[in-house]
């Protein structure tokens, strides 16, 4: 972007600046030990053009909506609509889930994000022994299609998108959502939104796996196959870096784990012959946000790059719509402090600009009492309005990419980019995705990361504000929201009589034809509907599949 | 004698898949010098108890992030001390609000580490309250 | 109440074996009459050892073997062997995850063991763990130690049939094949055989089978199993291929051949471990020893003298002069 001449000029005049202003600052006050971003990028006292010397415009940068797609997705981004303001809930009966939904959408919110307990996450019903004591408490009881008509009462699913965090199971809860949205008289081709239905980070760090990987990535393609004939909107997958950054990756290691999962994800669509521009339109990502604004900027802007790049010319792709990453974006859950914590409002709202700033299409803030608890109705209605001032009052939304051109922002850019396709490198010379994951180097390399990040807490090198440094005592927190574990008994006793309540014979057919259909290599999703609408549980259908596929015996590798 | 070394197992109990603390002090906890069983994920409280009595832990470290602690913490305490292990320091983890603290300690498990605890508190608690066998 | 851990350990109590094998782990005097009264009710249980490197799936074979015993109602000890670190003698013990189905069943004990850097030797300590296993009643007991150096061939030797497992990919075949694997192998399992180069690593295992043996002329040729454990592929063929060896032992009278070599190797080790630990405490003690290495850093003495020195000291009559 500059003149060789230009650049020479620039490379002098710093080189002049450090030896004779820079150092005499230098020699009277020394700098601080810790020069990296949060994840340990080492960083300069100064950038300018020289450290960018390479960045070609128009190819790097271009425009938004346009290849490859570093400054945004969308031509006008916030100019034209905000990005959907989705934040994630769920805890208890579906009843009193449904009590909440209704209250955020009252509140402005714009899409709704499912949590399911861990149950139904694990494909387990309410009253299976590993169930004791998980009932109702990370996010809500689902067992059955009635448990998910109580879900959405009253929520017209042809007017709102559902985005659902349910993977190994996820074509089982699809069934029953689809199967309500249909009860309530909406056409497939208007009910939008997102399932997880990524197993793949599952195995790698979430731990909600159930099958092997092979007939857990069969799944996975039924639901992406049978959505793209069916429900042509939705989202099919939502590739997640969320978790990988949760369990303590950087952040370009975050980007580059969440792109060789897409890459498998691909390869295994791409093997069952749908063709690549029928699928990649409808491939989402998820990722984190953590408070090192300018890194967290670059990160994204560098994912948009690489992506583009990777379905141009490895998947070539020819729809400009399977180029584009397009992302959830939720702020980060282990950046928050138990300690003082009110001051994760502040981390939030740092959060919050970074991902706006760096061009989202959604976005879930977290609650300040999330290091306490479940998030209790204030906290989530202040983690709602951080959003809302972003978007309305802070000047990011009012022009595309404001970050663009930042020398500092541009290098960083680079630099992530280049870490994430070195990763990509490794990974395709393993063999690939699969078997990085079975050999355990993914996995490696994230603990890793968590274990220096750890030790340079430990140590104080990093601050951490209110953990190990500015500490004060303070009270307990009380007014905390618990789940009451008489969810489970209650959950339990409905369970009994739904299965008493319902057709057996159907129910039993229903079973029975989803068992013969899963020994073939026919698409389980048409006769998974039929099961959960002849009453199938969200148990009894993944235990037909444990019987036929086994279940996945995690390896788990500590480095 | 041989010098003795402090066995503990690190378990997650319940369907918790949060373990990137239960990795992390798995590995912390080595490297001061203690022999680590991690267990994995999806742990019943019994499964727990098995490995502490199979390996003759000194330690249970027990960790859980979606507030299941109040239920399966204490149920490890009564499983332990009904197959006569009432002498393992029990300790736990993960997301657990400071005025559960108490009546968790009442039921026997000897500490609670909550997010932001250094490792070093912890690695120090568990050397200065093992109980030699 | 003390806890009578012989009588307990021959009901099986699990508590009495564990708290034995943690008296052997750290040599508390407490583990040695308790060894001496088991031994009378030992050498009933068909002892297997399954070694190879890490990442070969060793934990996964040993799960579907016992998976299979216990499908034929026969009960397992399992003592897993993980390294310490040289560095902070801590260890990460990671074997109890892939047994993770087993966990609730009383019939299967396992229990995860460091090396620790005994200076008595691994296999000493290994020994005794499977002693008590063997006491408190186990039909089978797996010995599951990482990598193919001299401690672990020594551990294999407790081992009634031991079999070394490879997979493609990790280059160090033939290194492991002369480092004295041929002579402990009974069986080879070559895992993850769904990985490329599987075929191949196959052949040559073979190969150098048939090889070795048209040389010894042996009367049991190692045979060459192809698993994928993970997906529990081959684990029947394993089992098998154990219980061809068990007979093939128990039929010629060597099973007994192997365990009178056993006994012999095992005695003359326990005197030399018991009289190196006797003269090392005591020449610890009063620092003695550092004493020595001064003189023999001074030339004021030699190593040769002290030795003769050391041992006429406490065994005068041993000298043949």
């Amino acid at each position: 972007m500059f003149s060789e001449k230009d650049l020479e000029k620039i490379k002098a005049g710093k080189k002049k600046w450090s030896e004779v202003t820079l150092a005499k600052t230098l020699s009277k006050a020394p700098e601080k030990k810790v020069k990296t971003t949060w994840s340990g990028i080492p960083v300069e006292t100064l950038y300018t053009p020289a450290e960018i010397a390479g960045l070609d415009y128009e190819s790097k940068l271009g425009y938004p909506g346009e290849y490859p797609y570093t400054r945004g997705v969308q031509p006008n981004m916030f100019r034209g609509r905000f990005w959907t303001m989705r934040q994630y809930a769920g805890f208890g009966s579906a009843k009193e889930t449904n009590a909440r939904y209704r209250y955020l959408l009252g509140q402005g919110q714009t899409g709704l994000s499912v949590a399911f307990h861990l149950p139904t996450q694990a494909g387990y019903d309410s009253d299976h022994p590993l169930s004791m004591g998980e009932v109702g408490k990370v996010g809500a009881a689902i067992d059955h299609i009635g448990d998910m008509r109580i879900l959405f009462d009253q929520i017209p699913l042809d007017k709102v998108t559902t985005s659902m965090t349910v993977n190994a199971a996820a074509t089982v809860l699809l069934a029953m959502y689809l199967s309500v949205a249909s009860e309530q008289g909406a056409s497939w081709d208007k009910v939008g939104g997102t399932i997880q239905n990524d197993v793949l980070k599952e195995i790698i760090c979430r731990g909600q796996y159930i099958y092997p990987p092979k007939p857990t990535m069969r799944l996975t393609v039924d639901l992406i196959e049978f959505c793209q004939k069916n429900v042509p909107t939705w989202n099919t997958i939502s590739i997640s870096g969320y978790h990988i950054r949760e369990s303590g990756s950087t952040a370009a290691q975050e980007i580059a784990f969440t792109i060789a999962d897409g890459i498998a994800y691909a390869e295994a669509c791409a093997a069952r012959g749908i063709p690549v521009d029928s699928f990649a339109p409808r491939l989402s990502f998820f990722f984190n946000a953590f408070t090192d604004v300018l890194e967290e900027v670059a990160k994204f802007r560098a994912a948009r790059r690489v992506w583009a790049k990777i379905m141009k010319d490895r998947f070539k792709a020819k729809d400009p719509r399977s180029m584009m990453l397009r992302y959830h974006v939720q702020t980060g859950g282990v950046t928050l402090t138990a300690q003082q914590p009110l001051n994760n409002i502040v981390r939030v709202a740092l959060q919050t600009l970074a991902t706006v700033l760096g061009g989202n299409q959604s976005l879930h803030t977290n609650s300040y009492d999330e290091a306490l608890c479940l998030p209790t109705q204030g906290a989530v209605t202040v983690a709602l309005r951080t959003q809302q001032i972003v978007a309305e009052e802070s000047g990011a939304c009012v022009t595309v990419d404001p970050l663009a051109g930042s020398y500092y922002v541009e290098y960083l850019t680079d630099k992530i980019e280049a870490e994430v396709e070195d990763y990509i490198k490794k990974i395709d010379a393993m063999g690939g995705t699969l078997t990085a994951i079975e050999q355990g180097y993914i996995q490696k390399e994230i603990q890793n990361s968590a274990y220096l990040f750890q030790k340079s807490i430990d140590s104080g090198e990093r601050a951490y504000v209110g953990v190990n440094k500015y500490i004060m005592e303070e009270p307990p927190v009380t007014d905390l929201l618990r789940v009451d574990m008489k969810v489970g008994e209650e959950k339990a006793a409905e369970l009994k009589q739904w299965r008493a309540k319902r057709d057996k014979a159907a129910w039993q057919k229903a079973l029975d034809k989803l068992r013969e259909v899963s020994k073939t290599d026919a698409n389980v999703m048409p006769t998974v509907i039929e099961a959960v609408k002849a009453g199938a549980t969200v148990g009894e259908v993944c235990d037909v599949w444990r019987e036929i596929f086994g279940q996945y015996r995690p390896k788990e590798f500590i480095s | 004698m041989a010098e003795k070394k402090i066995k503990i197992i690190v378990a997650k109990p319940g369907l918790d898949g949060h373990d990137r603390g239960a990795k992390l002090l798995s590995r912390i906890f080595a490297e001061a010098g203690m022999e680590v069983v991690y267990t994995g994920l999806r742990q019943t409280p019994e499964m727990i108890v098995e490995a502490a009595l199979q390996e003759d832990a000194d330690v249970v470290g027990l960790s859980s992030l979606s507030g299941v602690h109040n239920y399966f913490f204490p149920k490890v305490v009564e499983l332990l001390k009904a197959k006569k292990l009432g002498n393992v320091l029990v300790v736990g983890g993960g997301i657990i609000p400071l005025e559960d603290i108490p009546t968790l300690k009442k039921l026997g498990i000897a500490e609670i580490f909550g997010p932001g605890t250094s490792t070093d508190t912890i690695v120090g608690f568990i050397k200065a309250n093992v109980k030699s066998k | 109440m003390d806890i009578d851990y012989v009588a307990e350990i021959l009901e099986g109590s699990p508590l009495a074996m564990a708290r034995v094998m943690t008296w052997l782990e750290n040599e508390d005097e407490r583990a040695r009459s308790c060894m001496e009264k088991i031994y009378p009710h030992t050498g009933n249980a068909y002892v297997l050892g399954i070694t190879g490197s890490p990442g070969t799936g060793k934990s996964t074979l040993t799960d579907g073997v016992t998976w299979q015993l216990r499908n034929k109602e026969l009960t397992v000890g399992i003592v897993a062997v993980d390294p310490s670190s040289p560095f902070t003698g801590g260890a990460l013990l990671g074997d109890r995850i892939r047994m993770t189905r087993h966990s609730a069943d009383p019939g299967v004990f396992m229990r995860s063991m460091a090396t620790r850097g005994y200076l008595g030797g691994l296999a000493q300590f290994t020994r005794g763990a499977v002693k008590v296993l063997d006491a408190g009643g186990k039909d089978f007991v797996i010995i599951e130690t990482v990598g193919v150096g001299q401690d672990e061939v020594d551990v294999m030797r407790v081992a009634d049939t031991t079999c070394v497992v490879l997979v493609p990919g990790l280059g160090d075949v033939i290194q492991s094949m002369k480092a004295g694997i041929m002579e402990i192998a009974d069986i080879y399992v070559i895992n993850k055989y769904d990985r490329p180069g599987a075929d191949q690593l196959f052949a040559e295992v073979q190969f150098r089978v048939d090889q070795d043996s048209s040389i010894k002329d042996r009367s049991w040729v190692p045979p060459v199993i192809a698993t994928v454990a993970v997906e529990g592929k081959g684990e029947d063929d394993f089992l098998e291929a154990i219980t061809a060896h068990r007979t093939y032992l128990e039929q010629s009278g060597k099973l007994l051949e192997k365990r009178r070599n056993r006994i012999h190797e095992e005695t003359l080790q326990m005197i030399h471990h018991e009289l190196f630990r006797i003269i090392r405490e005591r020449l610890t003690k009063d620092s003695r020893i550092e004493q020595m290495v001064e003189e023999i850093m001074n030339h004021k003495l030699n190593p040769y003298n002290v030795v003769e020195k050391v041992v006429d000291e406490w065994l005068p009559a041993s000298r043949l002069k």
